[in-house]
């Protein structure tokens, strides 16, 4: 993100946000589970306080079979993505078969590597081949490569850890593992203000690809969360048939 | 199949009025006038065996191997002019690292067999190049199984269940028809490749010649290695008992 201007010294001046560049708080997830795997994000796009995207989608197609969720810079992410899917587009025609997990992954972790000085992005792949099933790599900020059973990213991700290693489990179900996820991302909402709006979960295995969503208003409530109110009119309203005094409800 | 091609064959870059390029059919002439190669895929793996005629009593048993490894998994076998084969070598070696590096995974030996017949046939483009002077048998386990390529020097290149190229091509394929190479280990195959090359050394024409032999296998761990001494020995001895018995016919 862009160091704010000087007219960020003013609260009210909200104009600085507009330019700054996009970023993506985020909360980022990607499970396996007994036959798949199932990548979970959050859908805010932030410049600054100003929430530029409230419905995006953070999980990106690079193959038939391998998805990634984009986490850190928008522009990045999506770039990185785009250059990863050309190749990997080549290789599978080169290959006559589709290109397995861990080359996605390879080539995405090259990227972010070599470029390193220029580029901010986190990322989480997940797909499913033939030879290693359903399988999650983790590439963070500074081009590492690591296959993880799960793995979380993003600024919400943070509040998440503590959640994880008490919730995870080995050999869950498909069901078991969305539920999981979608869990997971609605409370990292909650609690990170740079992560918010749906929850979108992709679900991959050998039978195909799924796409959920999840609105806003389908999650859970967690601790101190207000219940959503149309407008105060409805509370002034309701008051009104009750008590006549419309502060005092 | 061989004419005069007098006019038509002094370049690679001259087709001949019945449409052969008369250099490349030249090039395949030096394979056919040099040792023995043969490759088997048994049901665990390759055996590629070289009778590697000595032209001089003074050379070191061992030297001047014609069986190199190309990558963990592969090797490859060169008949004709050894120095092409080295270079061939050299650049298959190349382009197996090179495609781990940047994919993630060793090469697959579809796709290294593609490489090093690209490389072979660009040298039949340029006027300014000539063909390869060798014929090369390609052995290596990948996820897929083990597989068994030729490529020759016009570039061609295809999958084999047996294979062989050099002087006594002919007669070892016959051989290798015999065999039922779907039940047999590689440790027999071993003991059948030694007999069939001991098989077609012709005694009155050529002079010594060394057997060298290598395998990529279950037993071997699916790496490509030497086959150890024990057991060439014993392919020797074998293959020496069934020459003396076919002689004493």
């Amino acid at each position: 993100m862009a160091p704010p201007l000087a007219q960020s010294s003013n609260p009210f001046a909200m104009d600085s946000d507009l330019n700054d560049p996009h970023s993506m708080g985020t909360t980022i997830i990607g499970v396996t589970y007994e036959g798949g795997v199932v990548l979970g994000a959050d859908s805010r796009t932030s410049t600054g306080m100003y929430v530029a995207n409230r419905a995006s989608d953070k999980i990106t197609q690079l193959t038939d079979n391998i998805y990634v969720c984009r986490s850190g810079s928008a522009a990045d992410s999506q770039i990185v993505s785009d250059y990863v899917r050309y190749f990997l587009h080549q290789h599978t025609i080169q290959l006559g078969q589709p290109a397995t997990v861990k080359v996605a992954a390879n080539l995405l972790r090259l990227f972010s590597y070599q470029n390193k000085n220029m580029l901010q992005t986190g990322l989480i792949v997940g797909g499913w081949d033939k030879y290693e099933g359903g399988q999650i790599y983790s590439i963070p900020l500074g081009g590492t490569i690591l296959r993880q059973p799960f793995t979380i990213g993003g600024s919400g991700s943070s509040y998440l850890y503590g959640f994880f290693d008490q919730a995870w489990k080995e050999g869950m179900s498909k069901d078991e593992a969305e539920k999981l996820v979608v869990k997971a991302v609605s409370l990292a909402i909650a609690r990170d203000g740079a992560s918010g709006g749906v929850v979108r979960t992709v679900v991959i295995n050998g039978d195909g690809v799924r796409r959920n969503f999840y609105s806003g208003d389908s999650l859970p409530l967690w601790h101190e969360e207000l219940e959503p109110r149309n407008s105060l009119l409805d509370i002034l309203s309701a008051a009104a048939a009750t008590s006549p005094d419309p502060m005092n409800i | 199949m061989s004419s005069i091609g007098t006019g038509y064959d002094l370049s690679v870059t001259t087709f001949s009025p019945d449409g052969r390029v008369f250099q490349i059919e030249y090039a395949a002439k030096a394979v056919d006038n040099s040792g023995t190669v043969v490759g088997i895929k048994c049901k665990d793996g390759i055996v590629l065996a070289v009778e590697k005629l000595i032209p001089s009593k003074m050379m070191l048993a061992g030297s001047n191997r014609r069986i190199h490894a190309v990558h963990r998994h592969s090797g490859m076998a060169v008949s004709g002019l050894a120095a092409d084969g080295r270079q061939i070598v050299a650049r298959a070696k190349s382009e197996a690292t090179n495609y781990e590096r940047i994919y993630g995974e060793p090469i697959p030996v579809k796709e290294l067999a593609d490489r090093v017949a690209s490389y072979v046939h660009l040298c039949t483009l340029y006027w300014w190049l000539r063909p390869f002077g060798c014929g090369i048998i390609i052995g290596g386990y990948d996820r897929d199984g083990p597989q068994l390529y030729i490529v020759e020097p016009s570039g061609v290149s295809y999958r084999y269940f047996g294979a062989a190229i050099g002087k006594g091509r002919q007669a070892a394929k016959t051989e290798i028809e015999k065999l039922k190479l779907s039940e047999l280990t590689c440790r027999q195959g071993v003991i059948e490749v030694a007999k069939i090359i001991y098989g077609v050394h012709d005694e009155a024409k050529d002079k010594a010649f060394e057997l060298e032999l290598s395998w990529v296998c279950e037993e071997s761990n699916r790496q490509h290695q030497k086959v150890p001494e024990d057991l060439v020995e014993a392919a020797k001895a074998a293959a020496q008992a069934a020459l003396e018995e076919m002689d004493a016919d």
